[in-house]
């Protein structure tokens, strides 16, 4: 295969993180507002532990966008 | 029409003489920062200059931004953590301000430089570390191997939680890096979008825009938050160690 096709194509495959973590950033925002409707006086609770898992799900994608970003650059 | 990653150029304004090798001038990055601070002292010395009983705009503007970030400090790292919370406040203001500072059209974000989140980073680091040796001791060591775990797990879960104490800076400083430049190309490159298209079809692209960039204030916010965030609960690992 042509290098330059293979870098591209590497590129697009390291991004399919993209799907787990839109799956997890989801389910922990659907988690987030089912815990608070059902439990209203808790929510600040909820809020700071939503955030530290948004920001470790979010990790993922960005590391997986930082290997693309290098291939690209490589 | 100019490449979507022509904005993080650094561009010199004033020259300096180098300092110990060194290129110490005066770029447009050093400027952006200089505005972020600038536009903290005069949001806080403004809302605290009368301080009446009913607060006018400005002074609810500032308590309430005061007390976002105090409960945030007590909330995450305890009633203990209180007396740090001026380097959480700091760390908040600066990159709040840095990052809507950046949304300003023709504006420097330097928060989309990784020299600059991952010098951040490694100041909350430094400072967690030494902290911890300083309230704990050797003791400290004990961060690395929670409680009621067996000591044949230890042997392989204590390297990993060292090595992930070890990569805290760099993945706090990609996270907020990250972000914001892989936000500001999307913004760029769907405004050039909305350019080039014909005048039929431009409006797409155009309400696309708008919408990326009320997500982008949300980002840089949320960016914020999060990296001051994490810095109270490294803050709060170093004091209670688990």
């Amino acid at each position: 295969m042509d290098p330059v096709a293979a870098k591209f194509i590497g590129a697009g495959i390291a991004m399919f993180a993209a799907l787990g973590v839109g799956l997890g950033l989801g389910n922990i925002f659907s988690s987030y507002i089912n815990a608070t409707s059902r439990n209203p006086s808790a929510e600040p609770k909820f809020k700071t532990m939503t955030f530290i898992g948004f920001a470790a799900t979010e990790l993922v994608l960005i590391l997986c966008f930082v290997i693309a970003i290098v291939m690209l650059q490589s | 029409m100019s490449s979507p990653l022509h904005q993080f150029e650094i561009k010199t304004l004033i020259e300096l003489p180098k300092l110990a090798g060194f290129d110490v001038s005066f770029t447009n990055s050093s400027l952006a920062m200089v505005v972020s601070v600038v536009m903290t002292l005069l949001l806080t010395s403004f809302a605290g200059r009368k301080q009446a009983l009913i607060p006018n705009r400005l002074q609810s503007a500032g308590e309430l931004f005061y007390s976002f970030v105090h409960s945030l400090v007590t909330d995450t790292a305890g009633k203990g953590a209180a007396s740090y919370f001026p380097l959480v406040f700091s760390l908040f203001a600066f990159i709040l301000f840095g990052n809507l500072f950046g949304m300003f059209p023709f504006a420097f974000t330097f928060t989309s430089h990784i020299i600059v989140t991952f010098a951040l980073a490694m100041l909350v680091f430094l400072f967690v570390t030494i902290l911890g040796f300083v309230k704990h001791g050797l003791h400290f060591f004990r961060l690395f191997a929670p409680h009621g775990v067996p000591w044949y797990v230890l042997i392989l879960l204590a390297p990993i939680e060292m090595f992930s104490y070890c990569m805290r800076p760099v993945t706090i400083s990609l996270r907020l890096f990250a972000n914001m430049m892989a936000g500001h190309i999307v913004l760029k490159v769907i405004i050039a979008m909305t350019v080039s298209a014909g005048m039929a079809i431009a409006v797409f692209p155009f309400v696309l825009s708008l919408a990326i960039i009320a997500f982008e204030f949300f980002i840089a916010c949320v960016q914020a938050y999060i990296f001051s965030l994490l810095t109270c609960v490294y803050i709060k690992d170093a004091l209670e160690l688990h």
